[in-house]
């Protein structure tokens, strides 16, 4: 069995919930509030709130999407906000960007829905992580798929969605690791394609672990 | 007298592995260890009784078995001192204050006397909700971070009494609230915390069907027919009036039977009163069970919950509403106010419904008995939501989450 000169150290990070002297009560107070927010804000109503709720795979993506459609009543808006797919972004700038875009563009066709006040405000808070080693790595592919099944959720999450973050490329550290590591770029592929959208991350783990099976021929 | 308690280790961490999974609980040791052992503190006003007791009673075992050295105080005071907290806890929620201004001078002089009593030199102290609030002043003679706990809604305080609590807050390195909407205008960081519930505790693990029965038995309640339940202690921000009157429109509907179980906290002193107009307000009714059970009557609470068609907590303010997460975990579909930490728990149609009224609760209600298997989906969607935010391992995760964050300058 090929065995990797770098080994893959897993982490899990945690997260403090800071909340921000920043509310919305409308779509229009939501667009500013887009503009002024934090980074680690963007982060924690998107990346973060996927992983809050991967329980529930039917009807919800993002905490704004979720904001726009139950507080606002305004399904259009919320479905164009729940289409970002945050798999597509390497840096929360441009994810910011794209929803400051679908919000104004909304806000200028529809400006009477823009001051309507919503059922309730929308709290901006922010995700301040906290990386911890795990204390398990992986030389080869064997160690990587046992150590893959012994992941927290929140450790999956750090490495298999935040990480094209830090990563700036659109893939996660497995499969970087994986292609770069052990050379096995049709098995990051593969691991690269699993959508989390429409698995939990308990499905998204068992699937990785199906795929790193069938390399070794199990 | 300053009690400390000490708690037997009755549950191993390890045991939480078949619920959480073991790589969640492997994580919790990795966060622990990056920590080397600081000293804990936990301070607040009751041993038995109410939400915080409760917590307090699991979180710091868990953290002893983490290798953590923690301790757990209670303040003490005089009556009168406990009517000052319930007054300011009635006016934080919103109500008006009606004790004279010496009050704030009796609140005070006991938190000076718990001060000169209690040994506080924790590297992380944690000081939960107001009573024990100006014990900050004593942060001079003890280094160490300072966290205030607050579990009470303070959407809408009262501006007197907030302006009283107020320069004692902003001593602290940091406030801790169970609502993004109960944060306030501070220079210090404000974090967002959920309270939890203890899957292994008496009142959530499950329970034989012989037990539930025969707490129903004791009761004299109908395991044959609807049971609506709401539990909590018997205090006018619970509004267990309002659920009678619910309960009678639904009644129209369906042959059921209404349960309001609770009990008074030892820091409550108007709880005698609201009993009584709950008694009042129940006469004549044989299918109305007014139950005032004793403060730690955790497996009644438990066979009660688990024997309900549907759980309701129709709170006119509300903290966080630690019962909807007892019911959710327990699978069981939840008709709930839109108020406090409650729509954190309950999202509107996914884990359950939101009120905003007694004809609201009541219909909501109806359509739930209505449709028995959305009942179901969203009591199974409850109990997963509850398992990732609501538990206790995670509650002792965001401690050491912040414990490491202030440690590391943040």
């Amino acid at each position: 069995m090929q065995e990797a000169e770098r080994p893959f150290q897993f982490l899990t990070a945690s997260y403090l919930i800071r909340i921000l002297d920043l509310k919305a009560t409308t779509l229009a107070e939501l667009a500013k509030g887009l503009e002024g927010s934090s980074d680690a804000s963007i982060f924690y109503h998107t990346f973060q709130s996927l992983s809050r709720h991967h329980f529930l795979t039917e009807g919800f993506s993002n905490d704004f999407a979720q904001w726009v459609l139950a507080a606002c009543n305004r399904a259009e808006l919320a479905e164009q906000l729940a289409g970002l797919d945050i798999r597509e972004y390497t840096a929360l700038a441009e994810l910011r960007a794209d929803l400051r875009r679908i919000v104004n563009d909304y806000c200028e066709r529809h400006p009477a829905f823009a001051t309507q006040q919503a059922f309730e405000a929308f709290s901006f808070c922010e995700a301040l992580g906290v990386t911890t080693p795990l204390g398990i790595e992986a030389r080869t592919l064997g160690e990587f798929r046992a150590g893959v099944e012994r992941l927290s959720h929140a450790s999956l999450h750090y490495h298999f969605i935040a990480s094209r973050l830090r990563l700036h490329l659109q893939t996660n550290d497995f499969s970087n690791w994986l292609e770069n590591s052990l050379g096995l770029p049709g098995l990051a592929s593969r691991i690269n394609r699993i959508d989390i959208y429409t698995n939990t991350l308990d499905g998204a783990s068992a699937l990785i672990a199906n795929l790193i099976k069938e390399e070794l021929g199990q | 007298m300053t009690t400390t308690q000490t708690r037997p280790r009755l549950v191993q961490l390890d045991d939480y592995s078949p619920i959480i999974g073991a790589p969640e609980v492997a994580e919790l040791r990795a966060l622990a260890a990056s920590l080397q052992g600081p000293s804990i503190q936990m301070v607040n006003s009751t041993a038995v009784g109410g939400g915080v007791a409760e917590i307090l009673t699991r979180l710091v075992p868990i953290l002893q078995e983490l290798e953590l050295p923690i301790r757990w105080d209670v303040i003490t005071g005089g009556n009168d001192f406990f009517e000052i907290t319930k007054a300011l806890h009635n006016a934080l929620h919103g109500g008006s204050y009606q004790l004279p201004p010496e009050s704030f001078g009796t609140f005070l002089a006991t938190n000076e006397q718990n001060l000169a009593r209690l040994q506080l030199d924790g590297e992380f102290t944690v000081i939960h909700d107001p009573q024990p609030v100006a014990l900050i002043q004593g942060r001079n003679q003890h280094l160490g971070h300072w966290i205030w706990r607050c579990h009470i809604d303070l959407s809408r305080p009262n501006p007197a009494v907030w302006q009283f609590l107020e320069p004692w807050v902003r001593k602290y390195d940091a406030a801790i609230y169970s609502s993004p909407d109960f944060a306030q205008k501070l220079p210090i960081p404000q974090y967002l915390f959920s309270p939890c519930i203890d899957p292994l505790s008496e009142k959530s693990r499950e329970l034989d069907p012989e037990v539930v029965q025969g707490v129903l038995d004791h009761y004299g309640i109908d395991a044959g027919r609807h049971i609506l339940t709401q539990v909590s202690r018997f205090d006018r921000l619970k509004d267990p009036v309002g659920v009678i009157r619910a309960y009678r429109i639904v009644k129209r509907y369906f042959d059921c039977q209404l349960v309001l179980a609770g009990g008074k906290a030892d820091d409550d002193p108007e709880g005698e009163a609201v009993l009584s107009e709950v008694n009042e307000a129940a006469k004549g009714d044989p299918d109305i069970h007014i139950l005032n059970l004793p403060p730690w009557s955790p497996v009644e609470i438990n066979a009660l919950q688990t024997a309900s068609t549907l759980i309701i907590q129709k709170s006119l303010r509300e903290g966080f509403g630690l019962t909807v997460a007892e019911a959710l975990w327990k699978k069981k579909p939840v008709v709930a106010s839109a108020v406090g930490g409650i729509p954190m728990q309950v999202i509107h149609k996914h884990t359950g419904l939101l009120a905003h009224s007694v004809e609201g609760t009541a219909y909501q209600i109806r359509f739930l008995l209505s449709n028995p298997a959305l009942a179901a989906k969203l009591g199974q969607q409850g109990h997963q939501h509850v398992r990732e935010h609501f538990l206790i391992t995670t509650n002792a995760k965001r401690y050491l989450t912040l414990f490491l964050h202030l440690r590391s300058g943040g």
